[in-house]
């Protein structure tokens, strides 16, 4: 079943409100990681707004989705949709990395509710993800698991290492995504280590592997079904994203990973992004 | 008092724990047995043929085992892992720190052939420093048991520990230091002997040496207080603050390096609370080697010979 005109409209509405929310609490601090969480707005409006099977008044929920951002420094990205939702109060994005908060640059499953899975040492999260969802069959749950990782992340052995195991488990509960936005913190991946071919390598190792545009929110529900009909393997869905989409100030820019934010800019790219939510 | 004679269980621990993990699992469906390819060497591959389902192997793999365990106890299972203690600790090092300390996900995680016991693996294999880097991060537990008495007396513990714990295994040994019907608590050390003229505090392998060294030091008329510490971390103040005050010395012995393990626990608590000379009976700061236990301990200065020579020197003060 494919997504109706009206729900592509609100999703796409969403991944704008997600960047808005982003732009706003990184640029209130000064700094952070604004480039990786920009690109995964969409990837996480489907999932949060649509395909997951969660509770936000219930975030401790045994049989809900579980979603790791592996990726941990995209934090702020997933505190927003958090935040929307409802899971904790509103204020809080304006704690972001301030003393004593429950926003941390990186996730924490003990600190923020709605995040499942601690992440920032990168390569882990995909790990504990498989292991979540040899979890879920283990104990015969229906729940899904969903993985999101980094390109730069991809260089990590532990990845290869959890991608090897995951299809020799065929853990069809599994659905992962790269966020393949080409950027690493040095400069251009196929500059500084190569992953292509990175589809066949994901294939290779025996994953159902699907190529979408990482800013079509129609493309990632579809590329999520068609994961969802797999009976052996594991789902890994690339992400073809532009690092810090949506911020004027920081798209495509290799220095846009973890940068400084003037107040101007911040107020400006978050003026432009609620002009276009609202012509969506 | 205790019998200060070690004898001989009749079986290995591995194979008294598989029995364990069998009685266990079978109690609890919770209870998932993890192995990087060493299931046949720690007696768990007789788990997989009993519950297929809750046996998993993950290959030679144990930075991706100590994610997967850290997944596994996210979603409420109790999660157990093993391999060598190299592997069960530095070689995961990150991975134990970030998906399962500072996660603060309860996971067990079994490293086997602590030590000099690594024997015939030789140094790449033989790990001083594992307990010690285990104890330097929060949230992590560390216990050894000595025998398969202890073992079995501290395994519910172990089981049901709500946090993430590391233990250290001597798979292969035979030696029974305590009945069976003792008690062991984690994190409370056990009196094994009374005495007032001077501590030997001990865990492991190194309980053996020290029920020796105890035996010859009393045929001197010295009056010996030896302490099992199987729990590194958290460390019984009190039990070392009071032994300190009434015994006036202390000699740690411990199958590990001197740096960073038990001995240097026993100073942390000693120096802040109520210093006394001491010694510590260990590694002194180098790798292992291959050799059978009893040729390192001898090479190592980790005997009952050298645990008293210790002790004497420590009473000539």
């Amino acid at each position: 079943m494919s997504l109706t005109a009206e729900e592509i409209r609100f999703l796409k509405k969403k991944a704008t409100h997600i960047r808005m929310i982003t732009i706003e609490m990184i640029g209130k601090l000064g700094v952070g990681h604004i480039g990786g969480s920009l690109s995964i707005a969409e990837a996480l409006s489907v999932l949060y707004y649509k395909v997951m099977r969660v509770d936000p008044k219930n975030p401790k929920w045994e049989d809900r989705d579980r979603f790791v951002l592996s990726k941990g420094h995209a934090g702020p990205a997933l505190y927003s949709v958090l935040a929307d939702l409802g899971y904790f109060p509103y204020e809080w994005i304006d704690t972001l990395n301030k003393p004593n908060t429950n926003l941390p640059s990186h996730c924490d499953r003990l600190k923020t509710p709605g995040v499942d899975m601690t992440a920032g040492s990168l390569g882990q999260g995909l790990s504990a993800a498989v292991g979540m969802a040899l979890g879920g069959k283990i104990m015969k749950k229906d729940f899904y698991v969903y993985a999101l990782i980094g390109d730069g992340e991809s260089q990590e052995g532990q990845i290869w290492e959890a991608a090897m195991f995951a299809a020799h488990n065929k853990l069809n509960n599994l659905i992962a995504f790269t966020d393949y936005n080409k950027m690493q913190i040095d400069g251009y991946i196929h500059e500084i280590n190569n992953l292509e071919p990175l589809a066949d390598k994901w294939r290779a190792f025996n994953w159902h592997v699907i190529e979408v545009d990482g800013h079509n929110v129609e493309e990632i529900y579809n590329a999520i079904m068609s994961g969802k009909e797999q009976k052996e393997k594991p789902t890994m869905i690339i992400l073809h994203t532009i690092k810090g989409r949506g911020a004027y100030f920081a798209e495509g820019k290799i220095t846009c990973h973890n940068m400084p934010i003037k107040e101007e800019e911040w107020k400006t790219a978050v003026e432009m992004l609620r002009k276009e939510r609202d012509e969506i | 008092m205790i019998n200060l004679t070690p004898s001989m269980h009749e079986k290995e621990l591995r194979d008294i724990y598989g029995e364990l993990l069998f009685e266990y699992a079978k109690k609890d469906e919770r209870i998932v047995v993890l192995n990087a390819d060493l299931a046949r060497s720690d007696s768990t591959l007789k788990f997989k043929e009993l519950f297929p389902d809750r046996f998993i192997d993950v290959g030679v793999a144990e930075a991706n085992m100590m994610g997967i365990a850290a997944g596994l106890a996210n979603v409420g299972l109790i999660p157990i892992t093993h391999t060598f203690t190299p592997f069960a600790t530095r070689r995961a090092f990150d991975q134990i720190t970030i998906s399962i300390a500072y996660a603060d996900l309860p996971v067990k995680m079994m490293g086997t052939d602590p030590g000099v016991t690594a024997e015939l693996n030789g140094g790449t294999h033989m790990s001083f420093e594992d307990a010690g880097i285990m104890r330097n991060l929060p949230n992590v537990t560390v216990v050894e048991p000595a025998d398969a008495a202890q073992f079995k007396a501290m395994f519910e513990q172990i089981v049901y520990y709500p946090k993430p714990i590391y233990v250290r295994m001597y798979r292969r040994r035979k030696e029974k230091f305590f009945d069976d019907d003792m008690k062991f608590e984690i994190g409370k050390i056990a009196t094994l002997k009374d005495g007032s003229d001077i501590t030997i505090i001990c865990s492991g392998l190194m309980v053996g040496q020290a029920m020796i060294a105890t035996q010859m030091l009393e045929k001197d008329g010295i009056s010996v207080r030896l302490l099992n510490m199987h729990t590194l971390k958290p460390v019984d103040e009190e039990t070392i603050v009071k032994a300190a005050k009434e015994t006036g010395r202390i000699v740690v012995a411990e199958n590990h390096s001197i740096i960073n393990g038990w001995g240097s626990a026993v100073a942390e608590v000693l120096a802040e609370h109520y210093p006394v000379p001491m010694k510590r009976i260990g590694v002194k700061d180098h790798f292992g080697e291959v050799g059978l236990t009893d040729f390192l301990l001898k090479k190592y200065k980790m005997t009952a010979q050298d645990i008293y020579d210790a002790a004497m020197e420590l009473l000539k003060r």
